[in-house]
């Protein structure tokens, strides 16, 4: 190494190997202590935050769960009160779905897009910064409440006009609705970052045609996010303006309207189920390809399956609001766009299964949960097939009916392939594998837990039990079926408890793993686990959807990177044609400081509206400066020979 | 499969048991339900038997390859999904209209929902003093199709007797109605379907299905004022109910007690539940919520009195009296 030219500035033949990688980490690394950590730009150790904390919420809303199934074990129970329950049954699904299942997809998505595609960080990584600390904060703000007795207790939908002022006085709801502003703001933050990365910062070479499944279905939720959230921005921030400053958006009374609320909360919350499950389905997809040892069948009608779910999602809304009174014309359509949600995903079924048919399966955990996702979800695909049916919806909605029909979606068609998916990736964020026997165990407690809790709650429902209901007489066929599922609730639970013990202990004991200990296919192991800082010193380039299959060790890579500097390379949208190399923003504070600022605007904002024109001075100033141009600090571009 | 049985068990149930129930049987469009729910199950069973079986022999088989096999049955199962489902939106919009068909309504009822009680008034058009008002109980003929018209006084609830009818929700501010037309003779049970607030678990009545004589005997008696006290207790108890806090919000026909913002009382004790369905009529639930309504339902909107011990058994005894 000593013959080196010290001041070469891009790698290339003559600097490779360890020199490459020191001289990369020099550039890369963040500053170390605390400080350095709170800094970060690096989409591996926001991904791991990302992913830590929507565990962490999960863990606590599925406790919550407990206490309900406890005191819905038998009739007339007196272990909570009405007040108690109202709010830990909108503290559960307000976390789930805000704080854990969306939040969660888009972690996992930030980790590991960039490595599927062959790329050094993702585009914008401050803003990604950004978007942890403001979820963070709003998580932070709920739990907060509800531990001051202050949770919400409108439910997670927050019909008008129970949620507004008149009939949820003091701060409840309004802790609701801010907290949805925070994990709008996060959330729009991650998808812009998210499709960025994705259309521009591809491997040379791996055009549209040639993406992971993964990321397509990244790439599908993250324009569907920027698409949904803009309506439940407006809702809440209707709501809260109804609630803060006098406005009638949603009171009857004075030429407001109660189903303006359901409109739009609907619009964003159905596309919002579809948000959670494609993500899952690319998780579905990467694994059964790599431990079916083929590419999965039919790869352009999945892709097209995607989009299509992507864009039918905006038009079932109305469906989840059949009892309302709408035009009864009007609902035929929407039973035909629900119904015809079924084809794409039934097309994604078949692929996978004709995935496994064709190819020579390979049954690790991580394919168990493959099998356990087709085995449970199709249960809950099916169910839905019937609650888009107005008839049956109007004896099924509001029932236990629709709770089971929604778990299996949800914990069936996301859950499942999540943990399957953190298996399966464990050894890339830690270098460690998780342990196979723990993991059969987990998955057969979950399983087992999970059909043992849900299913019953169909007979329930039909047997006309309403969703919602802290309480139940006895007498009424219930007794036994809800005892039932309270007992599958435990069992569910300890799996969970199963699965995460396991993941902690295999941190730090579980075998070590290596660049690619499933033979896998994607790009993201063709690196060290875990990654290095700057995730592949040369970047790899490609020819095929299965690159590490096709070239094995002789992976090609493209030279010429700046190493003295960040820097990442921008493809071509459509064919990842090598356009422009481009600087990638240095770790800084300031998205932290910002991120405090904005938040501690919106919370004072439920005391007062001034408090928006007050906060407007700190969060411009922290903004502004973490925009700030920095460009004469960077070194003068090195010549080309 | 074994997670199938219980389905399959309840299909074969067809009008199983319960006041509560769908598919109990009791309904017009209930038994429509029943039909397309039927048609429902089989094919979706039948499509879950397809997967399983498909999922089994990719798991089971031995060799590889086989594309173009595949690629022909990708394409009959593209078709036979498509067309299923368009059969299945069919057969549910045959059914939607069947049971909106406009049905030459008998009778009139309007349900106002309150947090969380229900206040009925049945209207006959063109007597206005036919007008009965009652709370918390609905009856109704036997075979006669009935337009029941859906207000709210607060918040969104939802009006469902799954006995008879799907679910059609009460809105501040909309006019909602549905026709039911109830099948068969029986006492079913109705609760709100919509999140309401506190007590909302604790807002249900009772559907009383009765042959036309019976039911227009019972109209007739629910117009007469409420009978006039007869022991001294039960006098105590008059003049107390109708001079005290009470008359503020509650009605009694025939005497001075005309509130109107909550449950009517004129017949208060032939009605089979205390608190919209929270309690059975009974001495020991109405004196427990009596002495304090707060702890027999927290949360509604009638505050403790404070009776004293001879004032509690005098109203208790007056209520009681009023059948």
């Amino acid at each position: 190494m000593t013959d080196l030219d010290p001041d070469l500035a891009r790698d290339g033949p003559e600097l490779t190997g360890e020199e490459l990688h020191r001289r990369l980490t020099l550039a890369w690394r963040r500053p170390a202590g605390l400080y350095g950590w709170l800094s970060s730009t690096d989409h591996k150790e926001i991904g791991k935050r990302y992913i830590v904390t929507a565990f962490g919420f999960f863990l606590v809303a599925g406790v919550l769960a407990l206490v309900m199934r406890t005191q819905l074990a038998r009739p007339e129970s007196g272990l909570i009160t009405a007040d108690r329950y109202n709010q830990i049954f909108t503290m559960h699904g307000t976390t789930m779905m805000f704080l854990f299942a969306v939040p969660v997809m888009e972690a996992v998505a930030i980790y590991v897009i960039p490595l599927m595609l062959g790329t050094r960080n993702m585009a914008f990584a401050r803003l990604n910064a950004f978007s942890f600390w403001m979820y963070l904060f709003g998580g932070i703000m709920l739990w907060v409440a509800f531990a001051l007795n202050v949770g919400p207790d409108a439910g997670w939908f927050a019909y008008t006009p129970l949620s507004g002022p008149e009939f949820s006085p003091g701060k409840r709801v309004d802790i609701w609705a801010q907290m949805i502003t925070f994990t709008e703001v996060a959330g729009l933050a991650a998808a812009v970052v998210m499709a960025t990365t994705i259309l521009k910062q591809r491997a040379p070479g791996m055009t549209l045609a040639k993406m992971p499944l993964f990321a397509w279905s990244m790439l599908v939720v993250a324009l569907m996010i920027i698409f949904a959230l803009p309506a439940v921005a407006l809702d809440s921030g209707m709501l809260i303006s109804d609630r803060l400053v006098g406005t009638h958006f949603f009171n009857p009374y004075e030429r407001g309207d109660a189903l303006l609320w359901q409109h739009l909360f609907w619009f964003f919350g159905h596309p919002e189920v579809y948000i959670i499950f494609l993500p899952a389905t690319g998780f579905i997809s990467e694994m059964t390809a790599t431990f079916s040892r083929r590419p999965v069948f039919a790869y352009p009608a999945v892709v097209l399956s995607l989009i299509a779910t992507g864009l039918l999602a905006f038009g079932l809304w109305v469906h989840h609001m059949f009892a309302t009174g709408l035009p009864r014309m009007g609902y035929a359509f929407y039973t035909a766009a629900s119904m015809t949600v079924a084809i794409p995903t039934g097309i994604q079924i078949f692929c996978w299964v004709a995935t496994i048919w064709l190819g020579r399966p390979v049954y690790r955990v991580p394919m168990l949960w493959v099998i356990g996702f087709i085995v449970t979800f199709v249960i809950g695909g099916l169910t839905g097939v019937m609650l888009a049916s107005v008839p049956l919806d109007l004896q099924l909605h509001d029932t236990y009916f629709v709770v089971a029909h929604f778990h299996y979606v949800l914990i069936g068609g996301a859950v499942f392939p999540l943990l399957g998916a953190t298996t399966y990736w464990f050894p890339k964020f830690t270098g460690r594998l998780m342990s196979e026997a723990w993991g059969k165990v987990a998955f057969a407690l979950v399983f087992c837990g999970f059909h043992l809790t849900f299913f019953p709650m169909h007979i329930t429902g039909m047997m006309g039990m309403p969703r919602r209901v802290y309480t139940y007489p006895a007498g009424m066929g219930w007794d036994t079926l809800n005892l039932i599922s309270s007992i599958g609730a435990f069992i569910l639970a300890a799996g969970f408890a199963t699965f995460i013990v396991n993941a902690l202990v295999c941190l730090r004991k579980g075998r070590v793993a290596g660049p690619d200990p499933w033979d896998a296919a994607g790009l993201e192991w063709a690196t060290s686990s875990p990654p290095p800082v700057f995730n592949f010193p040369h970047i790899p380039a490609v020819a095929s959807r299965t690159p590490l299959w096709d070239e094995g060790e002789g992976l090609p890579v493209m030279t010429g990177l700046r190493v003295d500097e960040r820097e990442h390379l921008t493809t071509t949208v459509i064919e990842a044609i090598p356009s422009v190399r481009e600087p990638s923003p240095h770790p800084t504070i300031w998205p932290l400081l910002s991120a405090i600022a904005i938040g501690v605007t919106f919370v004072a904002s439920i005391f007062t509206p001034w408090a928006l024109v007050v906060g407007l001075v700190p969060s411009a100033i922290a903004l502004a400066i973490w925009f700030w141009p920095k460009n004469p600090t960077v070194p003068p571009e090195p010549t080309i020979e | 499969m074994r997670r199938l049985a219980p389905l399959v068990a309840l299909l074969a149930l067809g009008g199983c048991h319960g006041q509560q129930a769908v598919l109990g049987g009791g309904g017009r469009d209930d038994a429509l339900f029943g039909g397309l729910w039927q048609i429902f199950l089989i094919v979706t069973i039948v499509f879950y038997l397809v997967v399983l079986a498909g999922l089994t022999w990719a798991v089971l088989r031995r060799r590889e390859g086989g594309e173009a096999v595949v690629r022909t049955t990708f394409y009959i199962w593209v078709g036979v999904v498509s067309l299923t489902l368009v059969g299945l939106s069919i057969a549910s919009w045959l059914v939607d209209r069947t049971m909106n068909r406009a049905a030459h309504t008998g009778l009139t009822v309007e349900i106002t929902a309150h947090q969380w009680w229900w206040d009925v008034r049945y209207i006959s058009p063109g007597h206005p003093d036919q007008t009965l008002r009652t709370s918390n109980e609905l009856h109704l003929p036997v075979g006669v199709p009935v337009q029941v018209i859906l207000n709210s006084a607060d918040v969104i609830h939802s009006f469902w007797i799954p006995n008879i009818s799907g679910k059609q929700d009460l809105i501040p501010g909309r006019n909602n109605d549905i026709v039911i037309t109830p099948t068969r003779v029986g006492i079913y049970r109705s609760q709100c379907a919509e999140y309401c607030g506190l007590q909302h678990a604790h807002m249900a009545f009772d559907v009383t299905i009765e042959p036309l004589a019976t039911f227009q005997q019972w109209w007739g008696d629910g117009l007469l004022p409420a009978r006039a006290p007869a022991t001294p207790e039960q006098k105590a108890g008059y003049a107390y109910v109708t001079t005290r806090e009470c008359a503020t919000c509650h009605n009694i026909s025939g005497t001075p007690a005309t509130g109107k913002v909550a449950p009517d009382l004129t017949h208060f004790a032939s009605r089979a539940t205390i608190g919209a369905g929270t309690f059975p009529m009974n001495r020991g639930h109405l004196y427990a919520w009596l002495a304090d309504p707060q702890r027999a339902k927290p949360g509604n909107k009638m505050p403790e009195i404070g009776l004293e011990p001879d004032q509690l058994h005098a109203v208790a005894a007056y209520l009681e009296s009023l059948k």
